[in-house]
């Protein structure tokens, strides 16, 4: 697997040319319908017929919050006018009564509605719901629809990157291993893959794990940290995707970390959680509590920190993109395009910092289940001396 | 009377700013006093920034 440097740049080159597309302002723009931001609006409305969007700045609001949202087709511009969406639709699996295969091209975006095998379905707001032949949604007060929802395993926006980066990770990461066998010297994106590895190793993993333990959760490490950083990275293109930014993404690889930290964790560990040495026995009961708590509240912050980061960038982007379109003017599309650009310069900070911070807090936790609590010995230590004082 | 949940989270951002303030400010302070040591420092700064960035959110969240 040879990535030659022609086609790395090629690439760059492409995205910074896609780039000025989709922020400049188009400071006077009532009639044209070139813009992939403006025109992103009409895929927002043939969504929700039912409570339209009828100002810009409600129309943004909307399409930002469309945007963070996974959805069952991959959009990557529509006409206003026509109403016609480019891109494609992915495919749609459902678990009930039996697995249920279709496209989402069906759903014709949300206004069809889809037979298979006997049961109908509706797609609101990019989740499907179960309906009947008329397609009849109900309601609650807070305007959420009741119908029950199938078990959806499909293939969806979010899932698509996710498996384009297993498979980016896969080729670089074997193209790394491959270019070791022809000398020490790694060849191509090698060059790059090297020193961010042995920074996770060095800086990371080691001075946080122990040089004796440190192996058995490297791959982890590198996996998430070059998962993250790649799928942070794609969300910053064009391409809207925001993946790192969907709390259940998150969630799953906060998880992760939790289960290795515990499987993995000695019994001093547990002997801190449970029976938390050298303190009097009533605090040991009060402290059962709150160290289960403890543990749980570090998986969770987790969670919380990369899915509010990314998501909170995104917003950051998409809102200063969107502002040129509420002013319109000719002093606020370049300043807001430059504001853009800058964001989206700390974003790519962001995207990196993002990536450490989960894998470092992730082996500091896994550091803390595994190590060797030595202050024991330094206690009996203590009271070897103490008695000597006395 | 019921306090909007904005107000939270402006307070949650004033929090937050005062917390990475003071912990950049004294990593700062720590660096210039110790410019060799800026690497191990800088990796601390990250850990306690991230993990006040942690707690600032989920109050975020809550408000």
């Amino acid at each position: 697997m040879v990535f030659s440097t022609k086609l790395i740049k090629n690439t760059i080159t492409a995205l910074f040319a896609v780039f000025p597309l989709l922020c400049t302002a188009n400071v006077s723009d009532e009639t044209q319908s070139g813009h992939p931001e403006t025109e992103a609006h009409a895929a927002e409305n043939a969504h929700s017929e039912t409570h339209e969007p009828a100002d810009k700045k409600s129309q943004i609001k909307a399409f930002i919050n469309h945007h963070l949202q996974d959805s069952h087709d991959f959009i990557f511009f529509s006409d206003e006018e026509t109403g016609k969406h480019y891109g494609f639709s992915l495919p749609v699996i459902l678990i009930d009564n039996g697995v249920k295969f279709f496209s989402a091209s069906e759903f014709e975006h949300g206004e069809k509605i889809v037979e298979a095998g006997g049961e109908h379905y509706a797609l609101y707001h990019d989740k499907i719901y179960k309906t009947d032949a008329q397609g009849t949604l109900t309601f609650d007060e807070h305007h959420h629809p009741t119908n029950a929802m199938p078990l959806d395993m499909s293939i969806t926006k979010n899932v698509m990157a996710m498996l384009i980066t297993a498979l980016i990770m896969f080729l670089l990461f074997t193209g790394l291993a491959k270019s070791y066998k022809k000398g020490p010297i790694p060849t191509g994106m090698g060059r790059i893959l090297e020193p961010l590895v042995l920074f996770i190793r060095d800086e990371v993993a080691i001075p946080n794990i122990g040089k004796d333990k440190y192996r058995k959760f490297m791959g982890y490490l590198l996996t998430v940290f070059f998962f993250i950083l790649i799928l942070n990275l794609f969300g910053l293109t064009p391409l809207g995707i925001n993946v790192t930014g969907n709390i259940a993404i998150t969630a799953c690889l906060a998880l992760i970390t939790y289960f290795i930290t515990q499987f993995s964790a000695n019994k001093d560990y547990w002997k801190h959680i449970f029976w938390m040495p050298d303190v009097p026995v009533l605090m040991k009961i009060a402290l059962i509590p709150i160290e289960i708590l403890g543990t749980l509240t570090k998986p969770f912050a987790l969670m919380i920190r990369l899915y509010a980061n990314i998501s909170a960038g995104h917003i950051v982007v998409m809102s200063l993109i969107g502002l040129i379109f509420v002013f319109k003017n000719w002093i606020a599309g370049p300043s807001f395009f430059g504001l853009t650009l800058f964001i989206s310069i700390i974003e790519i900070l962001v995207a990196f910092l993002q990536a450490f911070v989960f894998t470092m807090l992730s082996s500091l936790f896994i550091g803390m289940a595994v190590q060797e609590h030595h202050h024991e010995e330094d206690h009996d230590a203590h009271t070897e001396e103490e008695p000597i004082i006395i | 009377m019921e306090i909007p949940g904005i107000i939270g989270a402006g307070l949650v951002v004033i929090g937050a700013g005062l917390g990475l303030g003071k912990i950049g400010g004294s990593a700062m302070d720590a660096i210039a006093r110790q410019p060799e040591a800026a690497g191990k420092i800088q990796t601390a700064m990250i850990i306690i920034a991230a993990l006040l960035e942690g707690v600032a959110f989920a109050a975020l969240f809550a408000a």
